[in-house]
């Protein structure tokens, strides 16, 4: 347990001590809720669907733990890079409690800024329905970024430099994000868009996320956190599996 | 029972052996250098014996364990000092410290007393809370040696550990190296170009070249077997004058080569 911990910890200290990850990370998320809040604001009041900014926060919150939790697997590159994932890897401890140790900080600090831009969101107006209702959007993100986390230090372990990485971050993680319906609702769109949609994880993290804050749903509850559930586990054995194979 | 020992152990690259059957024991105890040109095989070597990397073919104990089948057991055995870099520039002295010895399992109560016995004997307790990043070549590679000492493991690999060191430092390490193979019985297996460390600090020598075993035993055996006056001259004699190419991960020269097949 002292060793998943310490490894945790790790992760947690080198993001506190990163200053440019946290402003860099909180920049991009106000500038999508101020662009596209404000932008689209009016034309989404005249649609007829209500206030957009309330729309958009808990897609911007999902997004914030999406690409931060997808960094660590850029993390283990570097740790490929400068060679301190071999002092990990020769170590006397089993290949999935360091991988346990690194993703859960990883997510922890992706939850952590999740958490920010609700911060920021409710500074510039963006109210929950029901405050203790946080608690629950916490979870969802944890759950979110440990599985994104998992996956990308599997991607990490099996690309080994930062263009394939990133490459693959664009080709993967962007398409989820951008078609998920963090954006824009799922309701009047086309029969393809909404069919990947509903086959793509992140449309359900991000329904979970609103049912937690704005108390709106689209596929309901139960089949967000089943779809949660499974994400979670594909991600996690993906991401052992991948690990376990690592030589250097 | 020999501590280390290598059977048949091959690894290749595509069709490129870069270890091509090569079989030895190291009994406990003992000090051992692996001595080669660049490209030889001997980080290759390390890398299979540490679980970095998997063999091609061949057999691997270590204190008593397979290191194919038990590598967590093997893991525990053995403590490395690498030829590259491995701490955290963005972490202290002392939390690379600290993290090691979690990993290792050091116990709690020797902890502390433990880091700030190896820190003061590479000089750098005084500077434990500075970011590594901040730290010259030199004082990075205390800091890794002093690292690879924190658990006292039955085999300590050491891949080139002097590079970049003064001759202090040099001395230093090798006193304490030498003190710990006595006292503790450790079995010690380092790599180095300084061959004036491996006839001074190894109980024997093995040479190997193109991926194999060209000479092993002690260093007068080798010194009348080639009739030579100090290993500098043995070792040219038996590995030529040839410079080798440029040091390259191993591996890394075949798929380039791969690569260039396939433009």
């Amino acid at each position: 347990m002292y060793q998943i911990y310490i490894l945790w910890f790790r992760q947690i200290k080198k993001y506190f001590r990163s200053k440019s990850r946290i402003v860099g990370a909180i920049g991009q998320p106000l500038l999508f809720l101020l662009a596209l809040g404000y932008g689209l604001g009016s034309v989404y009041k005249k649609a007829g669907d209500g206030n957009y900014l309330h729309f958009l926060v808990p897609g911007i919150m999902a997004q914030t733990v999406l690409f931060s939790a997808m960094f660590y697997g850029a993390m283990l590159i570097f740790d490929r890079q400068f060679g301190f994932l071999k002092e990990t890897l020769v170590a006397p401890v089993s290949r999935l409690r360091i991988m346990i140790g690194g993703a859960l900080g990883g997510a922890t600090t992706a939850t952590l800024q999740g958490f920010l831009v609700l911060v920021i969101a409710y500074i510039i107006g963006f109210r929950v329905s029901h405050i203790y209702m946080i608690f629950f959007a916490l979870i969802i993100m944890f759950v979110l970024a440990t599985a994104i986390a998992t996956f990308s230090s599997g991607l990490g372990s099996f690309v080994q430099d930062m263009q394939g990485f990133q490459a693959i971050n664009q080709f993967i993680i962007f398409p989820l994000y951008f078609l998920s319906g963090a954006l824009y609702p799922l309701t009047n769109v086309p029969t393809w868009l909404r069919i990947i949609a509903e086959v793509n994880p992140i449309s359900y993290t991000v329904d979970a996320m609103r049912y937690a804050l704005i108390n709106q749903t689209k596929f309901g509850l139960e089949k967000d956190i089943i779809a949660l559930l499974i994400t979670l586990v594909v991600c996690i054995a993906y991401g052992v599996w991948q690990f376990r194979r690592i030589q250097t | 029972m020999p501590m280390i020992e290598v059977k048949n152990l091959v690894k290749k690259f595509g069709d490129f052996r870069a270890v091509d059957n090569i079989s030895f024991k190291v009994k406990a105890g003992e000090r051992f250098a692996l001595l080669g040109p660049n490209g030889a095989g001997k980080s290759t070597t390390i890398k299979m014996l540490t679980t970095l990397l998997k063999p091609t073919s061949g057999e691997l104990i270590m204190n008593g364990y397979n290191v194919l089948k038990e590598q967590n057991k093997v893991r525990k055995s053995f403590g490395i000092v690498f030829q590259d870099p491995t701490v955290d520039n963005d972490m202290t002295a002392y939390e690379n410290m600290e993290l090691h010895a979690v990993l290792y399992h050091v116990p709690k109560r020797d902890l502390k007393s433990r880091i700030k016995q190896l820190l003061e004997l590479v000089e750098l307790w005084d500077k434990k809370d500075i970011l590594v990043r901040n730290f010259s070549g030199g004082m990075r590679r205390r800091l890794e040696i002093a690292r690879g000492l924190l658990h006292h493991p039955k085999i300590l690999f050491l891949d080139e550990p002097t590079v970049g060191l003064d001759p202090q430092t040099r001395v230093l390490l090798w006193n304490y190296v030498n003190k710990l193979a006595k006292d503790k019985n450790m079995t010690i297996l380092f790599t180095t170009h300084y061959l004036e460390e491996a006839e001074n600090n190894a109980d024997r020598i093995a040479l190997i070249d193109h991926g194999n075993l060209i000479s092993i035993g002690n260093l007068k055996d080798l010194l009348l077997k080639t009739k030579s006056k100090n290993l500098e001259e043995a070792y040219l004699k038996l590995t030529g004058t040839e410079i080798r190419d440029e040091k390259l991960e191993p591996g890394v020269a075949w798929k380039e080569r791969h690569r260039a097949r396939l433009r």
